[in-house]
Parts: C-alpha cells; sequence; structure tokens
C-alpha cells in the first residue's frame, strides 16, 4: 500500500494521487523565474561594482542615485547635503543603498520574485519545490521582512532627494560640456537630465504603489466611510498597485541606466547630448 | 467540427493508479468537463469525477489539467492545439478517494477554526448600518466559491504534508482579511491570523491568486492587508509606542481579541 512509503512527502506524498512528475506542467514555466535569476543577479553584480567604485558617479551637474544624497568623503560639488560621514573611509554609496536595497529587499513584489527564481520556493505554481522543509516568513531571518514599512519611510526621503537631483540636474553645465559657441550659463536639458526625469517618475511610482504604503495611508481602516479623504487615497494608491511588479521592473531600469549614463560621462568615454 | 481528442487521464485510489490514455470525439465549443462526461459515457463508466453546475459557481470540478490547477467547466478545449493531448488528473494536495476525486475534508477542518462574525449591539431602533463603501470592500472576497484551487496550489501544504495543521491556507486568509475589515464585527482577529492560521508561513508567491477562477486578487488584496494588520500588533514600534502614550488606532476599539 502507499501509505507505506513514508519517506516521500508533497506531491508524491503517502496520501497523493500517485503520480512521480514533481509537475505535469507542459508550457515554458521555467522562463519567467530564469529572466528574473539573470536580470535580478546582473543588477546585483553591476550595482555592487559601482557601489564599491567609490569614483565617477558625478558629472556635473548630474548625480548618480547610487550616490545620491552623498554624505561621505564626496568630490566637490556632489554633495547638497553636506558631508557628515566624511570619515567613513568606503565608498559614499554604502551608506545610501542600504536603504533603496532594504525597502527592495523587504518589498512585497521583490519577495514574490526572488523566493520563486532564487529560492524556488516554489519556482512556479504548481511546480513542486526541491526544499524538504518550509516555515515561510515564520520564523528569524525572513520574519524581518516586517519592517518593510520602515523601508518605505527611508524610500520617500531617498524619493525627495533624487527629485531635488532631478531640479539640479537642470542646472548649466561647466565649460568643458559646454557646445556651440560656449555658453554655459543659465539653465540646460541634456539627455542626462531627461533620464533622471524618466527615473524619478519610476521611482516614485514604484514607492507610492507600496503596499505598506496602501495599507499606511488607507488600508488599514475598518471604516472606509469614517475616513473619505483617506478612502480616496487609498483608492489612488490601490490603483498604482496593481502595477506594483511593473513599477518595480521599470524603475530597476532607470537607476542603472542613469547610473551608467553617468559614469560614462564621468569617465569622459561619451558626451551629453544636450538638447538647450 | 468535431475532432478526435487525445486524453491523458489519472485512474486509480489511494493505493495507487497510473495516467491512462484515451481518444474521444470532441466538437467545437466543448470544455474539458464536456469531453471527460464523453468519455466516461462511451468509454470508462466507472470513472469518477465530482461536477455539478458546469458554470463555474459550484466549485465541484477542481482539477489539475496539464499539471496547472483549473476547473474542468472552465477549460476551453479551444485553449489548446487539437493535436495536442491534455493531461488530466486530480488535484495533487489532497488525499485522492478515486480517479479525478480527491478528499477535501482538511479545508472543512481549517474552516471550523475560524471564528464566525460577532456582530455587536444593535442601533436604538433595532437595525444595524453599515455604509456603501464599506459593504463594498467586501464583496470581491465573497465572490469565492470555494473550489480550494487556491489551497491545492499553495506550495505551503501542497509540497510539505506536515504543515497542513499549522496553516490555513488562502481562502481563510480571505476570511480573515473580509472579517478583520468588517466594521461591524467585534473581534480582533489579527493574533489569530498570525498565530493558529499560521500567516507567516505564506510567502506570498502569488500562485493562489494566479489559479483563481474568479480572479479574486487573494495575495493583494486579502493576505499582504493581513499581513500589514499583523505588523501592526506585533511588529511595529511605532504603534506600540502609540498605545503606550495614548494615542490609539480608534479602529480597533471596542473588539476583543480571540
Amino acid at each position: 500500500m502507499a501509505l507505506t512509503d513514508s519517506g516521500k512527502t508533497g506531491v508524491t506524498g503517502p496520501t497523493r494521487a500517485s503520480i512521480e512528475a514533481r509537475t505535469l506542467r507542459s508550457d515554458r514555466w521555467w522562463l519567467a523565474p530564469l529572466t528574473t535569476f539573470v536580470v535580478f543577479t546582473a543588477f546585483v553584480i553591476y550595482a555592487t561594482i559601482r557601489a564599491f567604485m567609490g569614483r565617477d558617479y558625478y558629472a556635473s551637474p548630474y548625480l548618480s542615485p547610487f550616490y545620491s544624497p552623498c554624505l561621505g568623503d564626496c568630490v566637490e560639488g556632489a554633495s547638497d547635503f553636506g558631508q557628515p560621514f566624511q570619515a567613513f573611509p568606503l565608498s559614499a554609496a554604502l551608506l545610501i543603498l542600504i536603504f533603496p536595497l532594504g525597502f527592495r529587499m523587504t518589498c512585497y513584489y521583490y519577495r514574490k520574485a526572488y523566493y520563486r527564481a532564487f529560492w524556488l520556493s516554489p519556482p512556479a505554481c504548481a511546480v513542486a519545490e526541491p526544499h524538504s522543509a518550509y516555515s515561510g516568513e515564520s520564523r528569524l531571518p525572513l520574519i524581518l521582512q516586517n519592517i518593510h514599512r520602515y523601508f518605505w519611510y527611508a524610500a520617500v526621503l531617498v524619493g525627495a532627494v533624487l527629485t531635488f537631483d532631478v531640479f539640479l540636474a537642470f542646472r548649466a553645465m561647466p565649460a568643458e560640456y559646454a557646445v556651440g559657441d560656449g555658453e554655459t550659463s543659465g539653465i540646460h536639458m541634456g539627455l542626462g537630465t531627461l533620464l533622471m526625469i524618466i527615473n524619478v517618475v519610476f521611482i516614485w511610482l514604484y514607492t507610492l504603489s507600496c503596499h505598506s504604503c496602501r495599507h499606511v495611508v488607507g488600508g488599514r481602516l475598518r471604516h472606509f466611510s469614517k475616513h473619505p479623504v483617506r478612502y480616496k487615497l487609498w483608492t489612488w494608491v490601490s490603483r498604482l498597485n496593481t502595477s506594483h511588479g511593473r513599477w518595480a521592473w521599470y524603475s530597476l531600469f532607470s537607476v542603472a541606466i542613469v547610473d551608467l549614463y553617468i559614469f560614462l560621462l564621468a569617465a569622459g568615454t561619451i558626451q551629453d547630448v544636450r538638447f538647450f | 467540427m468535431g475532432y478526435d481528442l487525445k486524453m491523458r487521464v489519472w485512474r486509480g485510489d489511494i493505493d495507487g493508479g497510473d495516467l491512462a490514455d484515451y481518444t474521444v470525439e470532441v466538437s467545437e465549443g466543448e470544455v474539458v468537463l464536456d469531453a471527460l462526461h464523453r468519455l466516461q459515457a462511451t468509454q470508462a463508466g466507472d470513472l469518477a469525477i465530482r461536477w455539478n453546475c458546469k458554470a463555474g459557481k459550484c466549485g465541484s470540478c477542481s482539477a489539475e489539467i496539464n499539471g496547472r490547477p483549473r476547473l474542468l467547466c472552465m477549460t476551453r478545449l479551444s485553449d489548446f492545439d487539437e493535436s495536442e493531448t491534455i493531461t488530466v488528473t486530480p488535484m495533487r494536495s489532497f488525499p485522492v478517494i478515486r480517479d479525478l476525486v480527491t478528499d477535501v475534508s482538511y479545508n472543512y477542518e481549517k474552516a471550523k477554526e475560524l471564528p464566525g462574525i460577532a456582530l455587536g449591539p444593535r442601533d436604538a431602533d433595532g437595525k444595524r448600518r453599515m455604509a456603501q463603501i464599506d459593504v463594498e470592500r467586501g464583496q470581491e472576497f465573497r465572490k469565492c466559491i470555494e473550489c480550494f484551487l487556491c489551497q491545492n496550489t499553495c506550495h505551503v501544504v501542497r509540497d510539505h504534508e506536515d504543515n497542513k495543521p499549522a496553516f490555513a491556507g488562502p481562502r481563510f486568509f480571505l476570511r480573515y482579511a473580509e472579517l478583520d475589515m468588517h466594521p461591524l464585527d467585534t473581534h480582533d482577529r489579527r493574533e489569530l491570523a498570525q498565530g493558529a492560521a499560521g500567516l507567516g508561513m505564506c510567502n506570498i508567491t502569488k500562485c493562489c491568486t494566479e489559479v483563481c477562477p474568479e480572479n479574486i486578487q487573494i495575495t493583494d488584496n486579502a493576505i499582504i492587508p493581513m499581513k500589514e494588520r499583523v505588523a501592526d500588533r506585533k511588529y511595529d514600534p511605532l504603534v506600540w509606542l502609540g498605545n503606550k502614550i495614548g494615542l490609539r488606532n480608534k479602529d480597533y476599539e471596542g473588539r476583543t481579541e480571540v
């Protein structure tokens, strides 16, 4: 009798329909987790290298989002909020990246994505996972995912700083970037400014569509009818929230592209495309 | 236009079984349940299938088609290529009884563990009142037809039989959320949801939402809001501090913890 087969568990367990295959899915269920794995790994490698580089993050007037606000021992012109951590011996990016990194690591969308792609728990729906035991987010360290809301508070501040950076990106460029007759005064707009605008829009869409934001603005209420303003806010955030995963991806790409563009500018590899 | 559909159907019981091959004549516009009924009528008279409404509303005909948890009556044959072999098995998270029929009593045991609504006193005129927007909030959750496809696809119990005693599953997190958001309920279910129901075991990989035939946003609208409510109750020092100094969230006033 199958009940004697006590070594097996899950879908091949003793009371279940006896089917050896871990999944009978015939579609390309592996494509989504594989894509997530490749893209996230590439981003983590790129971001780690750039964060530890500690150089080529400022090409006036553009400051890389990985280094904003630049609170360590930064190059001249990059620190718009002072340098309170000037004595910090490592790259200034490490001081600030912990906040957006923590926000994304504890994000409900990213959790789904990396639990599936990196931990295979499960790799896809109705595909058996390889682990023999499972306790989810009920124990340390994963119980710490519950602090997501605090990273959201920090992410709002980071979003505000990046918005400020966009305004600064309209500043006049220094003489070496001048085009035409060499005019460098007044405001300017270049491809860098445009990329930073797109990035900050995606960052805000991602930050404001967060599930913790949805909870804080109104989701925690029991009586929508007693809080009409918060109810209205909740409906707006709920609408954004349906695309939270999309904003997570778009903002991941946009932040990397802005950093790469500024890196290439600062390293002298390319010149800014200037609109006016 | 009819054609011959190749099918593999799991036949057996708790002592064992296997996929059996059949060829069934089907017609345009039919669903997988139609093909199985024809198979039952013409070739396999003892084939066991649980079904009832044939309209996606009773939640009886849950099974797995080509490895995906779906309702037999809501899966159109036109979704597949005519040359494709369609594999039908019972739900793989529950004990099999025979052929495509499983024992879903796990879900009814979990339902019993969930305290029902406890309404407060009536208004002076003997009525109870809720504003329309508060009524509407719970309507999505009430679309649940209890097909248990979400329970079946949830890897917490699908891949770990030993988690069943400690985990209520997505269908019941839906109910926890509905009641916790209900303005007239006097129970505070956050502790229970996190403790006895095992909300913390869910790692929000959203398979329940993917398979829901009613398109209920189980993860985004029920499980994550419940997780956030539990975080309010247990893991948020600001909420704790607010309670200590008298800045209470008035929404939970008059509620008793169960």
